[in-house]
């Protein structure tokens, strides 16, 4: 790349977001310590791009891609898309916007409505938003498929007469319906076999320079992530703990989670040893994080002023941000 | 992994050769009747039961609420001591049961149908929006429901048919306005399972509205539990119907349903068989007809059904 500064165009922008749900006990269900899923998460995605979120189960990195699309309304924080807040419209407003926000699930044996034909499927968004009907909205329908690799005799099948990854590539079409600028993906691929994985990870890129899409791409599965992604955010326990590029956050990782779950990756062969840097217990529990760094209780490096002090997000190199007291690489 | 994708284009060909046009998926409910015996014969026997209902006063050999005090308690026309005349035998009073039992199909059939029908269509919409919506209607829709389930279901219908008095009308409104809760609760539960699922998420995230999520996203998906239970309902509801006759609330003679036959032959039941037995067998039959004319429309509606 050349060293001409290009703006770059903030396309959807996410401040101090945060998501707690309330936990209720006992017969009165009086309200007790709420479950911070989402805990303060700022970060940007600019336009045309991929951004990798990652991250353990439970770090809350499908709530925040539910925020986004403004599914689900936060705690506290915004979500900007083209500058406009998503929390402060209406659900007329909201209704509207979606057009240009989507979303592909990672179940495709759930997301699909069992009861709908292919071709009820892929044209609900467009006869919804009243964009076309009758025969242009079947042709626009075939149209789509094809785009996904599917063809004009899937039309008047159901869901349950496909395999998962056709499946995936039912929800791709519905999703590219309204022609999104962003579009969600929550997991697209965790729920398939390996094999593919890897056409609907190329499908998905082809897409994007076709229709210049911008892609949150959710994941836990690191392949997959660097495979797609132009930037890359580590989540921990509701909070990010590193965003960077993804050659540099894969090749020079700052913070000690991201180095754990990246030595957490095999090497497909068996002449290298690697030294397995893993995390040992499991991730502690949401709804009463440790105290300071969230990440000291399982962290190797940790030391005193971790389980005191909370460490900001500053950035480290252009670009490449991190929540250390003890940054790597340094 | 070549013999996989061989199998696969095979069987997308020959998909491909059985295109599923318009025309064909309206055969589709044709298909499957006729693919499960069972379907058939609900058919058969509801159509039958229909048609009975209908032509009652043609082909019923005698006046149902004739008396004949001579040919008390004649046993059935097979039995020892039968009279071709009755040919399944006659009641307390001489009345021919057959012809009774002809004649009274109009009134179980509508009651027990029509009530159904009205207390499914209450405890689906309720219990959709309960479900759907959640918060302050489900609390005041639960509640009442619970009310309902606290007072006893006979007790309930007592009063207000004494307060407002028998009639066919009343019946069909309070058997309904009672029953209409065990929906509510089903329909509820299913829908809260359901507003959770993916599907129903990627609904709003198109854009759908309230209305078309309800009706497009969990109405289909809950619609053959539904109508499972409102067809094993029509059993109970014709036997609530003979317990309110019974009582003297119901049915009111001369008009004859097969529950007060039911209830009027329970007395001689040691000695002449016949006279509860018939009105029985006539509810379980046309009761299992409409419940294999229910499987089978849960067949139709599922789309997972094979029609080949």
């Amino acid at each position: 790349m050349t060293q001409v500064k290009e703006k770059k165009k903030t396309l959807l922008k996410v401040t101090g977001l945060k998501k707690h749900f309330p936990v209720t006990k006992g017969f009165i269900k009086k309200e007790t310590i709420p479950l911070k899923a989402v805990d303060g998460i700022d970060l940007e995605i600019f336009e045309g791009e991929t951004l990798g979120i990652v991250g353990e189960s439970g770090c809350g990195k499908s709530t925040t891609g539910q925020m986004m699309l403004g599914l689900l309304p936060p705690t506290e924080g915004t979500v900007t898309f083209e500058g406009k807040d998503l929390t402060s419209l209406s659900k007329e407003e909201l209704r509207r916007l979606r057009k240009d926000l989507q979303v592909i699930f990672q179940d495709p044996f759930s997301s699909l409505n069992p009861r709908m034909t292919i071709e009820q499927l892929i044209g609900e968004p467009l006869k919804i938003h009243g964009v076309m009907q009758g025969k242009q909205l079947r042709n626009e329908v075939i149209r789509l498929l094809k785009t996904v690799g599917l063809g004009e005799h899937h039309l008047k099948r159901h869901p349950h007469e496909f395999s998962g990854g056709q499946r995936q590539r039912i929800g791709i079409a519905r999703a590219l319906a309204l022609k999104p600028k962003i579009i969600i993906c929550d997991e697209p691929v965790s729920a398939l076999d390996v094999s593919i994985q890897a056409q609907i990870l190329n499908l998905l890129r082809k897409l994007q320079k076709e229709f210049k899409l911008t892609y949150v791409f959710i994941a836990h599965g690191l392949p997959a992530v660097r495979h797609i992604s132009d930037r890359v955010a580590v989540m921990y326990l509701g909070k990010v703990v590193e965003v960077a590029d993804r050659d540099s956050l894969f090749e020079k990782p700052i913070h000690p989670y991201t180095e754990a779950l990246l030595s957490a990756i095999p090497i497909p062969d068996p002449t290298k040893r690697k030294e397995h840097k893993l995390l040992e217990g499991d991730l502690p529990n949401p709804s009463n994080p440790p105290s300071g760094c969230r990440f000291h209780t399982r962290c190797p490096y940790a030391q005193e002023v971790c389980k005191m002090k909370d460490p900001e997000l500053t950035e480290y190199h252009e670009g490449h941000k991190a929540a250390c007291h003890f940054p790597l690489q340094q | 992994m070549r013999m996989f994708s061989r199998i696969e284009v095979k069987k997308e060909l020959t998909l491909e050769e059985t295109k599923t046009d318009k025309k064909a998926y309206s055969l589709k409910w044709l298909k499957v009747l006729l693919n499960s015996k069972t379907g058939t014969l609900g058919l058969i026997i509801v159509v039958f039961m229909v048609l009975m209902a209908i032509l009652a006063n043609v082909i019923a050999p005698h006046d149902p609420a004739q008396t004949d005090v001579v040919n008390r308690l004649v046993p059935p026309v097979w039995a020892e001591g039968g009279n071709p005349d009755y040919i399944l035998g006659t009641d307390n009073l001489g009345r021919d049961i057959l012809s009774r039992i002809i004649v009274g199909s109009r009134v179980s059939l509508l009651v027990g149908i029509s009530a159904v029908f009205l207390a499914g269509a209450i405890g689906l919409v309720l219990g959709l929006i309960s479900g759907y919506y959640g918060g302050f209607f489900d609390r005041v829709i639960m509640r009442t429901v619970d009310a309902f389930l606290a007072i006893p279901n006979i007790l309930f219908m007592l009063i207000v048919l004494a307060v407002i008095g028998p009639s066919l009308m009343t019946l069909i409104f309070v058997l309904g306005a009672t029953t209409w809760v065990m929906y509510a609760r089903m329909v509820r539960g299913e829908t809260l399972s359901i507003k959770e699922r993916d599907y129903v998420r990627s609904a709003r995230a198109v854009g759908a509205k309230d209305i078309r999520i309800i009706s497009r996203y969990i109405l289909p998906n809950i619609i053959s539990s539904f109508i499972v239970i409102a067809t094993l309902n029509v059993a109970t509801t014709i036997i609530l119907e003979s317990s309110l006759s019974f009582l003297g609330l119901g049915i009111q003679p001369p008009d004859v349903s097969w529950g007060l036959m039911l209830s009027d032959g329970r007395e001689y039941l040691a000695t002449s068989w016949w006279v509860a037995t018939f009105p029985g067998v006539a509810i379980t039959i046309t009761v299992l007809g409409i419940i294999f004319l229910g499987d089978w429309l849960r067949d139709v509606l599922d789309p997972k059904t094979k029609t080949n």
